[in-house]
């Protein structure tokens, strides 16, 4: 069997990336141009700049992203594009840029979920990673349980209601002052802070017990915060990331922890821009060590929004025969 | 030399194919639908329909801006995939100007008006002078549609409108234009490819083209986070 190429684009929200994959395992480059340094100026993304950002870097990324793998288009076999979920403006970018460079070379284009290419970033951190396997993919826009039926064929246990687990991050991070991305400011801060200091509380959903909620967990943080201020003490910021942490940390550990009971899967991954949390991925080890599961995480580099596992996506797509129309349109509120 | 011509700032998209003094093909439509769904299949059945290899193409032209700020990216993005590709420049001419050049030859003044919401319009001033040549006697920018016919009534010469802020702005136009006016017919009064391509190729011809890695689309107006952060930091200079 020939070895299949291919080109992941990924532009879905504060990060140009693309990078080249070989047999959606085997990574030739990936390239990552961040946009954070211009949003930490608003506090967040801010949409419009995100999308003007993407269309100033697309062509060096790509351009770069082929140098660094030591190819020409004309040796790719397909391109892959995160069609969605995301920020439309953001999406469209990407999605029409791969486009065009697709149908300029005369190779198959191919849409792809953004959270699936989440979850597939572990097919490149672990080169033996098979389906069927349980998944917790957890970022800025996105809180999901995810149970891998096969290569590109998944079972939704639970999402977030509310917020995304980052989402809260974000937020809490700016209550507290530590500004913008929130994630990892939170989690340098908590390491100075005592975790039990505070109890907050971990939301469940009546009814949907794999469904996450973090907007109660984020108003009692700042309910917390008024009292404090209102009652004239000064409030240890470090005691509260580190509380606010832990149950953000708690609740997605008690959610796998089900899931792992029910489905009795040997194999438990986290993935997204959360899963680089160093208290997550110890919490969940720890976990899978307790059951007796094996436990997958991607590398720092593939949880953040990168084209390698968009690319890594694609080739199971393509390995399946998915092929996108050039009428494929940014979908900011697909589903996995 | 043959040019693709894209234009997809406005609720127009349109695609076409030019050969020195020939259009080989032109596919425009005003119809609302996403630009992400219509422009690449456009260019592709007209590529087919042509019978033509894309690698032929020499150069692509685009509507850079002014326009829908989704629009103008999906088309930079478009070009930019395109060009990267075929390894050819990108021609950007300015939206407005590409608008006015559809009524070549015309003695009157020439106003295009693309509606920018705010009661604004993103408009210029044109004119054809005895030997035809492509006058831009205002250059393109956002204004008020007052400020815009108070000019047109100074200048006391007739004029024709055209593009899609004239259905916005005909009743003020009607009440308050002095001079002689008229509208532009269906054929020649929005974004047309084939002229985008056109008047790219004089811009080719002047050697003014860039790169897909160095084009960037002519928004004309910044973010509403960014203006909103400005106001706010002029606020405190001045208060400081």
């Amino acid at each position: 069997m020939s070895d299949i190429k291919i080109l992941g684009i990924e532009s879905s929200c504060d990060e140009t990336a693309a990078a080249v994959v070989v047999n959606g395992r085997e990574v030739l480059s990936n390239e990552i141009s961040t946009q954070i340094p211009i949003h930490t100026l608003y506090g967040g993304v801010v949409p419009e700049i995100a999308s003007r950002k993407h269309v100033e870097r697309i062509t060096q990324v790509v351009d770069l992203a082929l140098k660094q793998a030591g190819t020409t288009a004309d040796e790719l076999d397909a391109v892959a594009v995160t069609y969605g979920p995301g920020l439309v403006g953001p999406l469209l970018v990407g999605v029409s840029f791969a486009k065009a460079f697709a149908y300029a070379n005369d190779l198959p284009f191919i849409g792809i979920n953004h959270i699936s290419g989440h979850i597939s970033a572990n097919y490149i951190e672990d080169k033996d990673l098979k389906p069927p396997f349980l998944c917790l993919v957890v970022s800025g826009g996105h809180t999901h349980l995810v149970r891998v039926i096969d290569y590109g064929r998944y079972e939704v246990l639970g999402r977030t209601v509310d917020d995304a687990a980052g989402e809260a991050f974000d937020k809490v991070a700016r209550a507290i002052g530590l500004g913008y991305p929130g994630g990892p400011k939170i989690e340098k801060a908590a390491k100075d802070g005592d975790p039990d200091s505070i109890e907050f509380p971990r939301a469940k959903v009546a009814d949907h017990p794999y469904d996450f909620s973090f907007s109660g967990l984020k108003s009692a943080v700042l309910n917390y915060l008024n009292h404090q201020r209102m009652a004239g003490v000064t409030v240890n910021t470090n005691n509260v990331a580190a509380s606010f942490q832990k149950a953000v940390v708690g609740a997605l550990t008690d959610h796998a922890e089900m899931a792992i009971d029910q489905f009795g899967m040997d194999k438990f991954a986290i993935a997204g821009g959360v899963a680089s949390n160093g208290a997550l991925r110890a919490s969940i080890e720890a976990l899978c060590q307790r059951k007796g599961v094996k436990f997958y995480r991607p590398a720092p580099i593939l949880c953040t929004d990168n084209g390698a596992m968009i690319a890594a996506a694609g080739y199971f797509e393509f390995e399946n025969g998915v092929r996108s129309g050039l009428n494929l349109n940014a979908e900011p509120s697909l589903a996995l | 030399m043959r040019i693709l011509g894209i234009d997809s700032s406005g609720l127009v998209a349109s695609a076409a194919v030019v050969d020195d003094d020939t259009l080989l093909g032109e596919f425009t439509t005003d119809y609302k639908k996403t630009h992400s769904t219509t422009l690449m299949p456009m260019l592709d059945q007209l590529i087919k329909m042509l019978g033509i290899d894309i690698r032929t193409i020499d150069a692509v032209a685009t509507a850079a801006g002014p326009g829908s700020f989704t629009g103008l990216r999906i088309g930079a993005a478009t070009v930019k995939g395109l060009a990267y590709a075929l390894g050819i420049p990108v021609i950007a001419v300015p939206t407005v100007d590409a608008i006015a050049y559809n009524l070549y030859g015309s003695k009157r003044l020439i106003c295009p008006l693309m509606d920018a919401r705010r009661k604004q319009a993103y408009s210029g001033l044109y004119k054809f002078n005895e030997t035809n040549e492509f006058i831009v006697k205002k250059e393109q920018e956002p204004e008020a549609i007052e400020d815009i016919v108070k000019r047109i009534n100074l200048s006391d010469e007739p004029v024709t409108f055209l593009g899609d802020g004239v259905p916005v702005f005909a009743d003020y136009i009607k009440q308050n234009v002095t001079v002689d006016y008229d509208f532009a017919p269906a054929f020649c009064n929005r974004q047309r490819a084939s002229t985008v391509a056109c008047l790219g190729r004089k811009y080719f011809d002047r050697e003014f083209y860039t790169s897909a890695e160095e084009f960037r689309p002519i928004y004309l107006r910044q973010s509403q986070a960014e203006r909103e952060r400005e106001e706010k930091l002029k606020k405190a200079g001045n208060n400081a």
